[in-house]
């Protein structure tokens, strides 16, 4: 091991060596080594939003034919650092009537919700914050805990708009949880393991090949998930003022947004955990940066997806986003897993994985197609019956002098 | 090692939010006063209790979420032995996910899963 290879690791064994030497317990030396890098992650993970937020808004802008942010430093980089700056000096009112701890307690567990789930992300094949046995179970338990802030923010808000909006946005997150938990069934059935590491070494062939629908209702869950265009009912201004933070100012309310876009990029990085293969490519067992390297760029790959996506399409009802999920994406999820279960374990005693291949994308396409003749008639079942035209005239066209030719 | 890591890291990830917002309210000026510390709806004044009551069609989507997690923690320890899992076995999941689906069905047929 070298630093060029492997410098995470070469540092944190070097300055373990230094602590020693210093007199200090192994054993404690490991601790506060232990300490300085969740230390280091969770900071890293905050900062790297304030360059989210710029990659966003510069794209969002190019969609909608705009410049997005170009004059503070080049290609308006320093732009969030402007924004970050003036928010913190702005004043935190707290309305009267508020129920001060959980509306205090709100914004801290937002962010500390998403950010929970970088403990468990194996970034490269040698650079994780830890790999445990359940590290499936932690994320979707971390998950949950930004659904609790929400609901903290709208009940301590004594606001009845936020508390519509707090349940509504429960709703929603709830509801859209169930889809994405019965789709990681599926990585980890192939992989036989609720470890992210090894799921990620499973994957010899990705498993967005293995089950691409199952990969495509994450994607949506996960995109319902963050709250963002188009599922995002969380905030709709038109009808409920702005939703669960109507009441926040000044960095409290930041850090709902920090939590947003925290959340939008950790959705992408756990897609290409899942299904794109994680850290892995050529060389990336030899040399662990070029594994973070692939993972950053997979991730930026679905990230610009998602991002896209809400630059396109509108949002929808709330009846319709209820529905989606639960006639369409949660059965559809249900039987995904059956078909995936039976047809590769009946493929499975052939043991060659071109075949498997072969029959799992076989069996999705065609549940793809069922689904989409399913959706057709139900929409042809419930379109209106066209009405007849009103007999009676009320006024008449004048009849048009008809035009001969010159000829 | 890894859980402590685990739960240092769970302490970490809520001290930061926690002591950016602290270190903002020392920046940030405090000037409340009755007006602006009110109820904001829209400029009017706010009518009754605000702590209002949804419709009890929410605490149904509620008991069906709470069902499928139910089923999902029991699933879990199935997909990580499926690789060792004879066809049985197998089957044995699709019976219990079958009954499952019917029970969802169900409950779109009584109509329940309408948001209205």
């Amino acid at each position: 091991m070298t630093f060029w290879n492997d410098p995470v690791n070469f540092i944190g064994q070097w300055l373990q060596s230094v602590l020693v030497s210093w007199g200090v317990a192994p054993d404690v030396a490991q601790i506060i080594l232990l300490v300085l890098g969740a230390g280091i992650l969770g900071v890293l993970g905050l900062v790297w939003v304030i360059f989210l937020i710029w990659y966003e808004r510069k794209i969002i802008g190019r969609m909608q034919d705009r410049l997005g942010p170009n004059r503070v430093g080049p290609w308006g980089l320093f732009q969030p650092f402007a924004d970050m700056f003036k928010i913190f000096t702005k004043e935190y009112i707290t309305p009267d009537g508020a129920d001060v701890v959980p509306y205090n307690l709100a914004p801290v567990l937002a962010v500390a919700g998403t950010l929970m789930i970088w403990g468990v992300i194996p970034f490269a094949s040698t650079i994780f914050g830890a790999d445990i046995s359940v590290g499936v179970l932690f994320i979707i338990a971390a998950g949950a805990i930004g659904e609790l802030g929400i609901l903290f923010a709208g009940w301590g808000s004594n606001n009845k708009y936020a508390l519509l909006g707090a349940f509504r946005s429960v709703a929603q997150l709830i509801s859209y949880e169930i889809p994405m938990v019965i789709t990681l069934l599926i990585p980890v059935m192939f992989s036989g393991s609720l470890s992210l590491q090894t799921i990620v070494q499973s994957q010899s062939l990705w498993y967005v090949l293995l089950a691409p629908v199952p990969a495509l209702i994450f994607l949506i869950t996960q995109i319902a998930e963050v709250g963002r265009a188009p599922f995002d009912l969380i905030e709709a201004e038109s009808e409920i003022v702005a939703g669960f933070n109507i009441e926040y100012s000044g960095l409290k309310f930041g850090m709902f947004f920090v939590a947003e876009f925290l959340h939008a990029f950790t959705a992408a990085l756990l897609f290409a955990v899942f299904f794109l293969g994680g850290w892995r490519g050529p060389f990336a067992e030899q040399f662990p940066l070029l594994g973070f390297v692939y993972l950053w760029i997979k991730t930026f790959a679905v990230y610009w997806f998602t991002v896209m996506i809400r630059g396109t399409v509108p949002r929808f009802r709330i009846d319709q986003m209820m529905d989606i999920n639960w006639k369409m994406l949660t059965p559809l999820a249900l039987v995904m897993v059956l078909v995936t279960a039976v047809v590769h374990a009946l493929v499975r005693p052939i043991g060659s994985p071109v075949v498997s291949l072969v029959a799992l994308l076989v069996a999705n396409l065609v549940m793809l197609v069922i689904t989409l003749q399913f959706i057709r008639n139900s929409a042809r079942a419930r379109r209106r019956p066209m009405v007849a035209p009103s007999t009676v005239v009320v006024a008449r066209p004048e009849p048009q002098p008809t035009q001969s030719n010159p000829e | 090692m890894d859980w402590l890591y685990i739960g240092v890291f769970m302490l970490v990830a809520a001290f930061l939010p926690a002591a950016a917002i602290t270190a903002a309210g020392f920046l940030a000026p405090k000037k409340p006063n009755k007006v602006k510390s009110s109820t904001y709806e829209c400029g009017i004044e706010t009518v009754g209790e605000s702590w209002v009551q949804f419709k009890a069609q929410y605490y149904i989507f509620g008991l069906i979420f709470l069902i499928f997690d139910v089923e999902l923690v029991l699933l879990f320890p199935w997909a990580v032995a499926y690789n060792k899992l004879t066809l049985f076995g197998i089957f044995e999941a699709v019976l219990f996910v079958l009954i499952l689906l019917a029970g969802l069905i169900y409950a779109w047929r009584k109509g329940d899963l309408e948001w209205i």
